[in-house]
């Protein structure tokens, strides 16, 4: 169990990234904290710096997204999910419990699946919005 | 359409034959690409290839799964060579066509070479067996290097090689690299970061030629000649002076060609069930050399070839990033050199800023240097338009 920080120094819509190896990121998702591994599945970037959106971050680089709940991705490029870990609040606190592997038993077809429909609406909405 | 065919085997391609699946598209695919590699991502080469944080499975685009689900024929290692007149005809280096029902041009573009003979030390960076190439020889020895260009490829291949402890010297032809694309403030502080990383920085003088050891072609190298009589000693010089998108092999088409294959703002050349994508497409007059440019034009163009003509056209905002000397470059938007900078937080002296560019409009473009929440949300904001 690993602290994080007062809960009121973690407002709706931001993050906080623990440099643990590797490094989590922990989310107050409209109240609802989630924590899931920092670095992006793709490449090299912190999803704490991401945009968050719902349950939903995208990743600052490249614009990948990851559900908070689940830690899969919705869209690529990532293809692979990041792990997530349980928050707990004990007297005003948050914590962290890491997970060693908490998706293994998720099928990858299914995440490239999920991964391709989605990036396939989302890349149009954009590109015909402006 | 019974069959497509992909000519390009690279982001933009792969990211067509994706397109073309996600829009139901359960015909032949054929995607043809000269290189020997399935689907690789290029960024990485000038930075943690180089450098031997990544490896080369770390640069895969796609997986098994992926590509069984994609139920494409691969044809690698073989170039294009022609298309018919009608677009009809795809043909091949080894002699083989592939008669196509649509084609979906992804051939991207090829390192511009300084002209002169060949010598040994002389290296581009653009596919994967240059970054392996470089990469060997970086790792042998320290090395006296001249990068030839300060643009992003140059800079960022510097900032590699000068963290492997080599000595660089990075030489422009203009009085500031990345000008065009930065403006002069922007340009000065980009300048500046190849200081902080312990390399030169020579501008305002082109190359003039190259030295070598007087074995003539296919010898080594030895120096760079500048125009201003200056000769700098070099054993390694990485050539990074732009691209030449790969239109060659369309000469015999009646495709027109101009820097680029021209294209409506659909990604569709005068043949509608031929489109083009990525660093080889002239989309509405503008060609793009960014990796997110060659994930979203696929998915306009791919929805065109299939209907038959341009129901969709491609907006979204330009963005590219680049990472040097340990700082994160992101730059979005559209900047047409009129704008005023405003630096909107952070400062260049501390290093890390979000500066934007302005005009009578409002923000027309960001730029930000290891600021990624703030630049994310300026991004999203030209997004929206």
């Amino acid at each position: 169990m690993i602290p994080v920080c007062r809960l009121e120094d973690l407002p709706a819509g931001e993050a906080v990234r623990l440099d643990l190896t590797p490094p989590v990121a922990v989310f107050n998702a409209d109240g609802e904290l989630y924590a899931i591994d920092d670095t992006c599945s793709h490449q090299d970037a912190s999803l704490s710096e991401g945009w968050l959106e719902g349950c939903q971050v995208e990743c600052p680089l490249h614009a990948a997204s990851f559900d908070l709940r689940t830690g899969m991705p919705t869209c690529l490029p990532a293809r692979r999910p990041v792990r997530t870990h349980q928050v707990s609040v004990v007297e005003g606190m948050v914590y962290v419990h890491t997970t060693a592997d908490v998706f293994a038993q998720v099928p990858a077809d299914a995440v490239a699946h999920a991964a391709a429909d989605a990036y396939a609406r989302t890349a149009v909405e954009e590109g015909s919005a402006a | 359409m019974r069959t497509v065919t992909v000519v390009g085997a690279s982001l933009a391609g792969l990211s067509a034959a994706r397109a073309l699946r996600a829009e139901g598209f359960d015909g032949r695919l054929v995607v043809i690409g000269a290189e020997q590699h399935l689907p690789y991502d290029r960024p990485p080469l000038s930075k943690e290839f180089l450098t031997g944080k990544a490896d080369e499975s770390q640069l895969a685009l796609s997986d098994d799964e992926e590509r069984a689900e994609l139920d494409a024929e691969w044809l690698l290692g073989v170039r294009a060579t022609g298309l018919d007149a009608r677009g009809r005809t795809v043909v091949l280096a080894d002699g083989r066509t592939v008669a196509s029902d649509g084609v979906v041009i992804a051939t991207g573009a090829r390192a511009r070479p300084l002209p002169g003979p060949w010598l040994r030390g002389v290296h581009t960076l653009r596919t994967l067996d240059d970054a392996r190439e470089l990469r060997d020889r970086l790792t042998e020895g320290r090395h006296r290097i001249v990068v030839v260009g300060g643009g992003f490829i140059g800079a960022e291949t510097a900032s590699s090689c000068a963290a492997l402890g080599h000595d660089v010297t990075v030489v422009e032809a203009a009085t500031l690299p990345l000008m065009p694309q930065l403006g002069r403030d922007m340009a000065e502080f980009c300048a500046g970061l190849h200081q902080r990383g312990g390399v030169r920085l020579v501008c305002g003088t082109g190359v003039a030629g190259l030295r070598d050891d007087g074995t003539g072609d296919g010898g080594a190298v030895t120096g760079v000649a500048l125009a201003d009589g200056r000769v700098l000693p070099a054993d390694l010089v990485v050539v990074g002076i732009g691209a030449v998108p790969e239109t060659g092999w369309l000469s015999g088409s009646t495709l027109a060609v101009d820097d680029g294959v021209l294209c409506d703002d659909g990604g569709v050349t005068a043949l509608p069930q031929v489109v083009a994508v990525g660093d080889v497409a002239r989309i509405g007059g503008v060609r793009h050399e960014h990796w997110t440019s060659a994930t979203q034009q696929p998915v306009v163009a791919a929805r065109n070839l299939l209907a038959g003509r341009t129901v969709e056209h491609l907006g979204g905002t330009p963005y590219f990033w680049s990472d040097q000397y340990g700082a994160r470059i992101q730059f979005a938007g559209r900047r047409h050199g009129g704008e005023t900078v405003r630096i909107a937080e952070g400062s260049p002296e501390e290093g890390s800023f979000l500066a934007l560019y302005e005009d009578e409009s409002g923000t027309t473009a960001a730029l930000a240097v290891d600021r990624p929440r703030p630049f994310m949300r300026v991004r999203r904001g030209l997004r929206m338009g």
